[in-house]
């Protein structure tokens, strides 16, 4: 009875320094940005008081709101599948045997390694009207300018293709590692069989992969909320919010407009958002997932 | 942490001079431990953080007893952002410079002094009057000044006069009404064989901060964007509206300006390109284009509608209340010397910011440097037609409805008319509780 009590204090002594650093920036935020939620933001004029679900109303209420969340459904639309095909595509590529393949794999993998603001920084002057890359391409080809970061149009295409371009390489990785680990017995039963390449990635490989894709789809979903650095650089979420991400309108709530207590509205529902996806991702696709 | 040290060990120091009846002793320590931290922003391009520290360097050597931590803290709003949290995390500093219209968002958080409650000598109170009266509108509040100008700039027009005299125009005579820049601004558009535009007429930045060079175009047609209590706006004005009516047309009927907005970021490189002939821009920019350009170019006045007119812009020094006495008075000093005509001088000559007191123009510096580079002094004769710059209560919040308006008209998502009431009528619901 006594050993037992100690294996117990044993074992919470083992959780306690993850535990504590989980709930002192994790779960203690979270539910401080619920309660905030429900007042209203504190001035030097008026004290906060408790509005109930007022900030949640003012927040149906808000185009600009509803317009973010639509963007951020078309980027999440417009980045997620294509940087997931585009790195198995990549992986496939450098797996085989090729010659300079760790030249390749570093080129693929180079986006990832540099910063997303100076990333952005390079990508605001190829799409400069006139003086940019993409420009001066679309002219070699006797095309006129465009002025691809003001138009609310092609804007947030503009944005999906430089987050596809810095995200599948990062995604590449980890298909290259699965890859690797699956036997090339497989490749040469599927041969002898006589199936076609396509029909061994359809039936055989890709099955295979589904582990790392369940992974990737959590991280690319989680990323399409979460990056927002290079909308400081390009657009400001401009022009007219055509751009604009809900990440990016909580820091303006928060640090251009002081509004806190909005900003933790918001927060609340991109927290709920992304709650709803885990969850439906872990329990929809996990049973259908065939792990070895 | 060393410093601490010392601070903790002068003060046993101190104490121990105190109980021994040491006082004259004591008092020397005492004085030179005062220690500023300062947050300042950058807008433009350049090498300023150089320049600023070069300057902190040379007060340190004539105040051996002041201590300044300049700290660079990225653009305007990052600024504000960064000393707000130093603020709320305890370690505050005692000044900084901040944009000149965060200065309702101080004074609801009550975070600022006022320097007329700060100042005591007759000397201060007339340092107080020294500035140019257009730049002092957005820092002072009831009666009281708050910020002191410090870089300052307005918007001027850089033209490019090879441009000018391709196009068959004369150089020395830039667009001096909305017309005359419709006019000008055809003839200096140019098209390659195929039909594509080359050169533009001329670029108005639109991202950024369109609001701003909204309030020149806004105050050229005789209305200016809010009152002075920052209270109420007047983006529903009829003269408003047809100063954003001018600005799309620029585009749409006249061509003479691309389509979308324009970027803040990239449009002095589009000039230097010499992919327009004309832009808007910042004052701050000068010394940069000037040591850029490789054509010749030239710096005029805004163009007027009904007047010429142009909002004043840039940063302020302002004084925090979380400061000691002793430091708020050291601020002070380090604030006057910043200020003196002589620095004046030598920083507006380094960024193009506009000398923000009529005395630096007399000094022998600037004034050699206006007669060999007469561009320099467009910003300053300008000042005459200046106002402030849109500042209100919830001042992020009504910007960012003017911004969206502004963007939403010049790419085709509204009308201006539209654009303008809806955020002339979101703007009240914000301000009304102020009135």
């Amino acid at each position: 009875m006594h050993e037992r009590r100690l294996a117990h204090v044993y074992g919470w002594l083992l959780l306690l320094p993850a535990a504590v650093l989980l709930v002192a920036f994790t779960h203690y935020p979270t539910v401080a940005t619920l309660y905030d939620s429900l007042f209203s933001t504190a001035t030097r004029l008026r004290p906060s008081t408790f509005v109930g679900l007022d900030n949640y109303r003012a927040l149906g209420a808000d185009p600009v709101f509803w317009q973010v969340v639509q963007n951020n459904f078309w980027f999440a639309v417009g980045t997620v599948p294509a940087s997931i095909a585009l790195a198995i595509a990549m992986a496939l590529w450098v797996n085989g045997r090729l010659p300079g393949r760790a030249l390749v794999r570093m080129a693929y993998f180079t986006p990832t390694v540099l910063p997303m603001i100076a990333v952005a920084n390079i990508w605001l002057f190829f799409y400069t009207p006139e003086i940019g890359l993409l420009d001066k391409l679309v002219a070699a080809f006797g095309g006129s300018s465009h002025n691809w970061l003001g138009d609310p149009s092609t804007v947030l295409t503009c944005i999906i293709a430089m987050t596809i371009w810095k995200e599948a390489g990062f995604f590449m990785i980890f298909y290259l590692a699965a890859l690797q680990s699956i036997s090339p017995e497989l490749r040469e039963a599927a041969t002898v069989e006589g199936a076609s390449r396509w029909y061994y990635f359809r039936r055989i490989l890709f099955p295979l992969l589904m582990p790392t894709t369940l992974f990737v789809l959590i991280n690319a979903l989680i990323n399409a909320f979460k990056l927002v650095d290079h909308l400081f650089i390009l657009t400001k979420g401009g022009p007219d919010n055509a751009s604009n991400l809900l990440l990016y309108y909580i820091y303006e709530a928060a640090f251009s407009f002081f509004d806190t207590a909005y900003a933790a509205t918001l927060t609340a529902v991109l927290l709920g958002f992304l709650a709803v996806m885990a969850v439906s991702q872990f329990f929809l696709f996990d049973r259908r997932i065939h792990y070895r | 942490m060393t410093s601490r040290l010392r601070r903790q060990f002068l003060g046993i120091a101190v104490a121990m001079g105190i109980g021994c009846g040491l006082g004259p002793l004591a008092a020397l320590p005492a004085s030179a431990a005062t220690e500023l931290t300062m947050y300042y922003p950058i807008a433009v391009g350049g090498p300023l953080t150089k320049v600023i520290d070069g300057l902190v360097a040379d007060f340190q050597k004539e105040h051996p007893d002041i201590k300044v931590k300049a700290v660079y803290a990225g653009n305007y709003n990052d600024a504000r952002i960064k000393a707000l949290a130093a603020h709320k995390a305890g370690q505050p500093a005692q000044l900084s410079v901040l944009f000149s219209i965060d200065i309702y968002e101080l004074i609801e958080q009550d975070l600022i002094y006022a320097f007329d409650d700060i100042v005591s000598t007759a000397e201060e109170k007339a340092w107080l009057k020294a500035f140019y009266p257009a730049l002092m509108e957005n820092g002072t509040y009831k009666g009281k000044v708050y910020g002191i100008p410090f870089q300052r700039s307005t918007i001027v027009m850089y033209y490019n006069k090879d441009a000018f005299k391709e196009a068959g125009l004369d150089p020395n005579h830039p667009p001096a009404t909305w017309q005359e820049m419709v006019d000008m601004g055809r003839k200096l558009v140019k098209k390659d064989a195929s039909g594509n535009i080359s050169r533009w007429g001329v670029m108005i930045p639109s991202t950024g901060y369109p609001y701003w060079m909204f309030g020149a175009l806004t105050m050229q047609n005789g209305q200016v964007l809010m009152n002075p209590d920052g209270n109420v706006t007047h983006f529903g004005d009829p003269a408003v509206v047809g100063a954003l009516e001018y600005w799309v047309d620029l585009s749409k009927k006249h061509k003479v300006m691309p389509e979308g907005t324009v970027e803040w970021g990239t449009l002095r490189q589009n000039f230097l390109e010499g992919k327009t002939a004309m832009m808007w821009h910042s004052t701050g920019n000068l010394t940069a284009v000037k040591n850029n350009a490789k054509f010749d170019f030239g710096v005029a006045m805004l163009p007027a509608s009904k007047r010429r007119g142009t909002p004043t812009g840039g940063g302020n020094f302002y004084i925090f209340k979380k400061s000691t006495p002793e430091e708020r008075k050291a601020a002070l000093t380090f604030i006057k010397w910043m200020t003196d005509p002589e620095r004046t001088a030598k920083w507006s000559i380094a960024t193009g910011y506009i000398g923000t007191r009529p005395d630096a123009y007399k000094t022998k510096l600037l004034s050699d440097y206006v007669v060999k580079f007469p561009p320099a002094a467009v910003a300053r004769d300008q000042l005459e037609f200046a106002t402030a710059e849109l500042s209100t209560y919830q001042t992020g919040r009504v910007r960012k409805l003017l911004d969206d308006a502004i963007q939403a008209a010049l790419t085709g998502g509204k009308t201006p008319k539209e654009a303008l009431g809806s955020a002339q009528a979101q703007a009240e619901r914000l301000l009304k509780p102020y009135r």
